[in-house]
This record gives structure tokens, sequence and C-alpha cells, in this order.
């Protein structure tokens, strides 16, 4: 005997299995190495979420009450893959060209984009498909039922069990559901487990139908003969029943909002449809291969009144086949449960995009500039309508008490969303259906379809009273819901599908043909019907006042910033700007009105465009009667922008030179002023010693030689300074003479010790003497003197000592000079190159030319000089291309 | 004991000079040698007169001259200006700060001292 407990844990173990599937394919899908996942295959498989529960355990129930006629729900399906293979791949296309990211999007997005119709469309499916979710519930409570009657110690409430059910396809709907906010994006973890329970269910009804025939029956022939003696083979089938069945189920395969995720939504490829439209009806074809066997075989074997919709569970159960049983709950469960994700995240897509963005972008004053973060309120929104969605099939369950028959409800289910079909397929194909004509024919479907079929399943007086099915509505006799105008005797189901689509159709033609579409509508239009011929498509944003960077900023908040930004830049690229921030134009609008219709769908994305770009669109005539003119002017202002933008250039061009020109001249000022005041203090001295010489008679001769000795030492300055000067300008014209030698950087930095490094410790590396430079050696040992002067001069340190290390890099040679003094103050580090620049007070003499030389210098040798922060103390770096480069002329 | 005077100037060959030809004619000369703290020097020796170099470290000679002109104790000093930049701007700028004399480096000993007699007795 199968424990409950046991049924519990391998259920549990099923569960986990499937977290583990579902989060190993997003992980690949991620990482790039999904390719596995988007295969034709799989994409058949995830489309089996058509048969759910109720094809799995209701199916056989179908076949042991009326017969060969649940082969019409597989018939449908089948017709529309192979004989609609060109529609679907219509859809596809449109689907992808767009965006679309529901059934509720195409539909709207195609008639103007009216959020109206979205609203409409997703209050219709979530009514249409509530049933069908408790319908999921009730299956797998029921299946859990069959095991706790058949021995478990303790009961189970079903309505516990339903609670489970529910909670844990919340948690995983959810997990993997919501991961990404493009609904657009594929959901390969959710693909792939329910890709895993298609064959899981598919295994199941086999092996169950294997056993029935070849186990119990004792072959092909054993069934036949139980076949023939079985009742089913007596039940006399209608045909309008059978023409409506296989309509309706072709009608809500193409209509029912999971079977649009899965199909459209989730479609990474459109070739995919090719090998589906084969593989799917041979899935179908097995999967209703043993449901007459099964059931002949339930029927023999079950005493009387046993649930023929749970014939698969009971019937190995009763042979006592454990393990085949727990297989065909197991393949049940995998029925139930894909279908309740699949549709769970379909509608919660449809509500969180169409109803509760909207409302929420109004409510926060529509500016989805200034709003917080976009995707975390989708993602909310969408993981509360997931469980919105479920608990709402859960309470229709729990109200419902679960008694009706599984298969009644899925019929009232298909008819419902069936009511999509005309809207959908005349929004494909023909130009001239109009949001009036949508509306009319949606509105009008749905109430037949609520008064007929809807109202009436719960039973006479449970919603509409006895009365109603008698006397008609308000007493009028031509208002029974199951005899409507008067059309008695037909099967109530024939009646409320026929009734409903044929008013359905009229009304949605009829209005087209009456009203006039919008702009928008046939921009639409044209790329729905015509969406081969062009699949690059116009635009239909008048452009020109959008803001791009508000554009960026509500980009962000919805595609998230990083991926926003790269759709920004390469739509910029594109354009050839550069930058973040392309032009607004029609084109550039249009594709960013996709991406965003990925994540918020196509009217939602729109009322966002619109409100930035301020116009949503412009009539296709008021385009023709501007565009020349509008040409014209464009051209017009076009030249004169040119011709402004020209003189701007020039007057800037004069700005500059003119700026360049005072400069010059505050410059030469500033050097004659400087010079002048170099050459006269030394000349001060100079005289005033000579006259003082000249006029006293009564000096000592210590007196005498002090005085001489300071003129003379003025004189060797001013020699001094007027070579500098000289060297300076012969430097700075660039009339300089170079003398280029070949000697190592040892011998220079020896001369320069030589000269200059009296008094001063210096520390050297030991390569010096093996870099052989071909260079002006005197000018260098000139730098390296001056250097060394420097610091001799300037460095405050008690025992002043410079070391100086050479190292290569690139093709440089780098020689660094670094003294242990206080170095140089931030401030002052700019201008030591410049002329005349001194640091500290007269007392060490010098001009102030030194490094403005040694920069000159090292100009002309092809280096530079530069001072080099952040070392110990004043530190200069000398540069020089180990490659003879020489700037000689 | 004659006259107090105080010099400010940085260049030392060109202190000496001056304060050979000052303290020769009989004058007290006191020295200071850079901008920053000219002010205060002169302040805490209260001179009869004041020979102020332009071009200093740290200060440059206008501001000094306007400080000293603003100051109390100091407004009435009389103040030689020297300047090694012989333009006419610089002449201009040091009449409009207050000095009361204006000569050119390099000068002639002995109209440097007519100068600063001059500057004193009247």
């Amino acid at each position: 005997m199968v424990t409950l407990n046991l049924l519990i844990l391998i259920c549990l173990a099923y569960v986990v299995f499937l977290f583990a599937v579902a989060f190993a394919a997003d992980r690949a899908a991620i990482r790039g190495r999904g390719k596995w996942l988007n295969t034709p295959l799989v994409y058949t498989l995830s489309l089996s979420i058509y048969c759910t529960a109720w094809t799995f355990y209701g199916a056989v129930g179908f076949a042991a009450r009326s017969g060969l006629e649940y082969v019409t729900i597989y018939l449908g399906p089948t017709l529309v893959m192979v004989g609609w293979w060109w529609a679907l791949r219509k859809m596809v296309r449109v689907g992808r060209a767009q965006r679309i990211t529901s059934i509720a999007d195409l539909i709207s997005s195609r008639y103007g984009k009216s959020n109206g119709l979205a609203v409409f469309v997703t209050i219709f499916a979530v009514i249409g498909t509530t049933p069908y979710i408790a319908l999921q519930l009730q299956s797998v409570t029921l299946s859990f039922a069959v095991f706790t009657e058949a021995g478990a110690a303790i009961p189970l409430s079903h309505q516990s069990t339903a609670l489970w059910v529910a909670a844990g396809l919340v948690l995983f709907t959810i997990l993997f559901g919501t991961r990404n906010l493009d609904a657009n994006e594929r959901h390969h973890g959710v693909v792939m487990a329910i890709a895993l329970e298609a064959v899981v269910k598919l295994f199941a009804l086999l092996a169950v139908g294997v056993f029935v025939v070849w186990g119990l029956s004792g072959g092909v022939q054993g069934i036949v003969a139980r076949i023939d003696a079985s009742k089913i083979a007596e039940f006399d089938v209608s045909g309008s029943r059978w023409a409506g069945l296989t309509m309706l189920s072709a009608a809500a395969f193409l209509c029912l909002p999971r079977m649009f995720q899965v199909m459209v939504v989730e479609n990474e490829d459109e070739g995919h449809l090719r090998m589906a439209s084969w593989a799917f009806p041979t899935y179908l074809m097995l999967m209703s291969l043993f449901v007459v066997p099964i059931a002949v075989v339930g029927l023999d074997l079950m005493p009387e009144g046993a649930n023929p919709d749970l014939f698969v569970l009971t019937v190995p159960l009763s042979e006592g086949q454990n393990g085949l049983a727990i297989l065909s709950f197991l393949g049940g469960f995998s029925s139930a449960t894909s279908m309740v994700i699949v549709a769970a995240i379909a509608l919660s897509t449809m509500v969180s995009n169409h109803i509760v963005m909207p409302l929420w972008l109004s409510a926060t004053g529509g500016t989805a500039v200034m709003s917080g973060d976009m995707r975390n309120v989708a993602l909310l929104t969408r993981r509360f309508s997931i469980a919105g969605v479920i608990f709402l099939g859960y309470l229709y369950f729990h109200v419902s008490g679960g008694g009706t028959a599984l298969a009644a409800i899925g019929l009232v289910s298909f008819a419902g969303v069936a009511q999509f079909l005309p809207a959908m397929i005349g929004g494909l194909f023909w130009r001239g259906a109009t949001r009036s004509g949508a509306f009319a024919g949606l509105g009008m479907g749905f109430l037949l379809w609520l008064f007929t079929l809807f109202l009436p399943s719960f039973g006479p007086g449970t919603i509409l009273p006895q009365a109603v099915f008698d006397q008609g509505l308000f007493g009028l006799i031509w208002l029974r819901p199951q005899a409507l105008f008067g059309i008695v005797g037909l099967d109530p189901l024939v009646h409320a599908v026929m009734w409903s689509m044929t008013l359905n159709t009229g009304a949605f033609v009829l209005v087209s043909l009456l009203s006039f579409p919008q702009p928008v509508e046939r921009l639409q239009a044209a790329q729905y019907v015509d969406v081969f011929q062009h699949s690059v498509t116009t635009g239909s944003w008048s452009g020109g006042m959008a803001q791009s960077e508000d554009l960026l900023i509500m980009s962000q908040r919805i595609l998230g910033a990083p991926q926003a930004q790269a759709f920004f830049a390469s739509a910029a690229r594109a354009q050839g700007v550069n930058g973040y921030l392309p032009e607004p134009s029609p084109k550039f609008l249009n594709q960013l009105e996709r991406e965003l219709a990925g994540s918020v769908g196509g009217a939602t994305a729109h009322a966002m465009v619109s409100q930035i770009v301020g116009r949503a669109a412009v009539s296709v005539e008021d385009l023709m009667a501007v565009a020349d003119e509008t040409a014209q002017i464009m051209e017009y202002s076009s030249r004169l922008e040119a011709k402004s933008a020209e003189q701007t250039r020039t007057a800037r061009q004069l700005r500059e030179a003119n700026e360049k020109l005072t400069q010059l001249s505050v410059q030469k000022d500033e050097f004659l002023s400087q010079v002048s005041h170099e050459l006269r203090t030394p000349m001060t001295s100079i005289r005033a010693f000579s006259e003082i010489l000249r006029d006293t008679r009564e000096l000592s001769a210590g007196e005498q030689a002090k005085y001489s000795s300071i003129i003379h030492d003025e004189t060797v300055r001013l020699t001094r300074l007027l070579d500098d000067l000289l060297d300076l300008s012969v430097l700075e014209s660039g009339r300089v003479n170079l003398n280029l030698q070949a000697g190592t950087l040892g011998n220079m930095l020896d001369r320069a010790e030589a000269a200059a490094g009296a008094g001063l410790r210096i520390e050297r590396g030991k390569a010096d003497g093996d870099i052989v430079l071909t260079t002006d050696l005197d000018r260098l040992a000139q730098v390296f003197i001056n250097l060394m002067a420097n610091t001799r001069k300037y460095c405050d340190a008690d025992e002043p000592v410079l070391s100086i290390s050479t190292m290569r890099t690139g093709g440089d040679l780098v020689i660094d000079f670094v003294d242990n003094g206080c170095g140089i103050r931030a401030g002052q580090q700019a201008v030591i190159f410049e002329k005349f620049s001194r640091l500290g007070d007269n007392t060490v003499g010098g001009a102030g030319l030194g490094l403005a030389i040694c920069r000159e210098i090292m100009t002309r040798l092809g280096g530079a000089i530069s001072y080099l922060p952040g070392q110990a103390g004043a530190a200069f770096r000398v540069t020089l291309p180990l490659e003879t480069r020489v700037a000689a002329q | 004991m004659g006259k107090q005077v105080l010099v400010i100037e940085d260049e030392p060959n060109i202190i000496e000079a001056i304060s050979y030809i000052l303290s020769r004619d009989g004058w007290e000369v006191k020295t200071h040698s850079n901008g920053h703290d000219a002010v205060e020097a002169a302040r805490a020796r209260g001179p009869d007169l004041i020979v102020l170099d332009v071009m200093l470290p740290g200060k440059s000679g206008f501001d000094i001259l306007h400080e000293i002109r603003g100051d109390a104790a100091l407004g009435q000093v009389p103040v030689l200006m020297l300047t090694a930049r012989g333009q006419n701007k610089d002449r201009e700028m040091a009449e409009r700060a207050g000095a009361s004399r204006y000569m050119t480096k390099p000068f002639s000993n002995k109209d440097f001292l007519d100068a600063v007699r001059d500057l004193v007795r009247s």
C-alpha cells in the first residue's frame, strides 16, 4: 500500500527535482551555455501545456461518458498546427517584431495600442482562466484523495491539499517566472521544467496504457474485443457537437493566454514552428492513443459509480500496481502544475502591464521620469499578480466545492477565451479591422458567453434562477440562456459557442466596417497584416521635441541602468553620435518603444514614450500635407545653421588669436621689466661702490679690497645673466646648433659633478656608465650641472644629498634627481620652469633662468624635464629618448 | 646722535652700499631684508625716514607703503622708494601709494644723499 507520507515524499522529491532543473536551465542560459535549451524539441514539448490535468485525467472520463468525442480536444490543435501553420508563423512573427508580451498586448497593440482593450482582454482572460486553475487544483486534490481512500492512515482534507499545492505553485512561479522584468525574455528555467513535465506525463499515460492493453487485456486483440463489447462503441456522436468542439479547441489553442505565452512569447526562433507542426500533433496522438482502452477497462473493472476521470489512477491501484499508480499520479501532477505555472505567468504579465502599471503611472502623476524605480514596481506587481491569480483559482475551487465534472469546466473556459479569436485573426489578416469593432465583438462575445455558458454552468438556481432558464431573462422567452432566440434542442455548449462566436464575429466585422480607424491603428494594421513584407517598420512618432535624456532616465527605470545605457549607446553609435544620447529620431523612438514594450507591454510603453515626446502620433494625411513645406523649411534652416556655425567658429578663432597676442604683449612687457630689474640690481651695487672708492679718501685697505671684490662679483653676475639671456634666446628661437656625439651617461654625470658637485654628496647607480647616448653632450651636461647647482643652492638639509637614479621605460631613458631637502611647495611647482622665477630670497643670487634654459635644452634634445612631486625632497625627472630623434633644426 | 633711517632692501650688496653712505653722513642705519614683517619692523623702530625697495621677497614695496600710510604712528614718516624697474607705470604707482620720493636704480651716491637729507629736513 502506498502511504500518504510516501506519496507526499515522492511529490516533494519531484518538485525539488523540477526546481533543480529550472535552476540549472536558468544558470546555463545566463552563462550563455543554453544552446540545448533553445531547440525545436524543447519548444514542442513546452507546447504540451495544452494537455493539462484535464486532458490527462479528464480525457478518459470524457471517453467513458461520451465515447470518441474526447478526440475533438486533440483534433482542433492538430488542425491548427498542420493546416494553419502559416497563420501561426505570422502570429509569432508579429509577436517578436512588436515585442508582444501577451495576447492582451497583441490585441491592444494592433488596435492603436489601446489600453482599454488590453484591460478588457485581461479581465476576460482572468475570468476565463480562473476556473481552469481551479480545475488543476481539483485534479491534484482528487488524485491525492484516491490514495487516501486506498488506505492512508491520516485523512487529508481536500481544501488543505489544494492550499498547499497552490502555495507551492506560487513559490515556483515567482521564483522562476519573475526573474526578469522583460516578459519578452525567455523564462528558460520554466520552459525547461514544463518540457520535462511534458515527458513525464506522456510517459506516465503511455505506461498506464501499455499496462491496460498488454497487462490486463491480453494484447491488442483482447482490447479491441473489449471495446467492441463496451458501451463506448455505442455512443452516437452528434455531428454538430463534433464540429463545434473541434472548432472550439482549435480556437482555444490559439487564444489561451498560456498557449500564447509558450507559443509566441517564449518562442526563441520562428523556425521551431516547423518541427512543432508535426511533432506536436504526434505528441497529441500519443496522448490520446490509450484513452479509450483505459476508459473501457476502467468501466469494466471499477465498481459502478466510480469517477471515470480518475481511471488512470484507480485502475493500476486496484490491480495492486502501486509503482505505476505513483507514476500516473506524477503525470497528472505534472500536467496540473505546468499549466498553472504558465497560466499564472501569462496572466500576471497581463495584469501588471495593462492594469496595475497604467494605474500606478497615473497615480504617480504619470511622470515616469520623476518617480522611483519602475522595475521594482513592475516585478512586485507581477509577483503579487501571480499569487493573486493562483489564489483566485484556489478560491474558485473552494467555493465551487470541486464537484463538477472536470471536462465541463474545461470547455466553459475554452469557450471563453475563444472569444478573442475574431479580434485576433481579424487583426492579423484584415487591415479594415478597427478598435471599435474589436470592442464590439469582444463585448458581445463576452456577454453571450457569460449568459449562455458560464453562469448556467453553476447549475440552475445557483446564480441564475431557475425562472431565467425556463422563461428567459426579464421574462423574455427569447432570452433563455440555453435556447437563445427560441432555438431549442441544441447541445448547451454548441449552442453557446455558436451564438457567442457568430454574434462576436458579426459585431466585430460590422462595427469595423462602420467605424474609422485612427492613424496609429492604421500604421499598426499595416505592420500586422503585412508583417512579412516589411519587418523593418515605418515610424509613427513625430519626433523632434523629445528629450533624449528624459527618455534615458525613464528607460533606466524600466530596463535597468546598464541595459538602457547599452541600448541608448548602441542607438547613438548607429546614428554616428558620440556618447549615450542618440537623436530622438522617429526610428529610434520606435525601437525604444518596442524595447520598453517588452517589459511593460505595448500600450503602456506607448503611453510612457508619448508623455515625454509630447505628441503620440500624427495622422498620415497631416504628415503628407506638411511634408513638403517642412522639408523646405528644414533645408533653409539647416543652411542658416551651417552659416551661423561657421561664423561662430571664425569669431572664436579671432578671439583666440587676439587673446594670444595680448598675452604675448603682456609677456613681453613682463620680460623686459624683469630683464631691467635683473640688470639694474647689480649695476646699483657697482655704481655705488665705485663712487665710494672714487670719492672716499680714508678707506682702509680691507674696505678697498672688499668693495672691489663686490664690484667684481657683480660684474660676473651681470655677464652670467647676459650669457643666460642670450643662450635662452638662441634656444627659444630654435636657431641652436646641436653638436651630436656619442657618450656614456656616466661620463656626463662625472663632468657635471666636477663642475657643480662641490659641497654636495651625490649618490649614483652603477648602471650609468653603460648607457650610451647620442646627443649634444655639452647641452645635456649643462642641464645636469644646473640641477646639481640648484640642489647646492636651495637644498635646506644640513648635509645635502642628491640621489640620481636611471631607468628605462619604453624607448625612453629616465633620470631622476632627488635631494633630501623639504622640496618645492605644490603651488610653486608649476612656475619654477618659467623665466625669472626664483624661490626664496635673493641671497643665493641667480636670475631664475636656469630651469627655463634646462627646459628649452631638453625640448631641443627631444626629451623633457619635469618636477616629480611626492618624493623625499625636491625631485626633477629628465626624460630622454634612447633612439636619437633630436628636434634639431 | 643723528637721525634714524630704516632701509628695507633684499640685495646684500646694495644694503651694504647704502649703509655705508648713510652712516658716513651721520645717520643711524637700521636694515630689514624681507617684505613679510617690514611694517612691524618699521613700527618697532619708529625711524625718521624709510628707504623702501619695490621688489621684496614676501610682500611688494607698494603694499608695504600702503600699510605704512594707513598706520597712525608711521603715517607721516617720509618714504624714499627705490626700484630697479625703470618704467613710468612704476613711478605712477609709487606716487599713488604715497611715496615721498622715488628713485630708479642705479643712482649716484650724491643724488641719494641729497634726496635723503631733503626728505628729513622738509
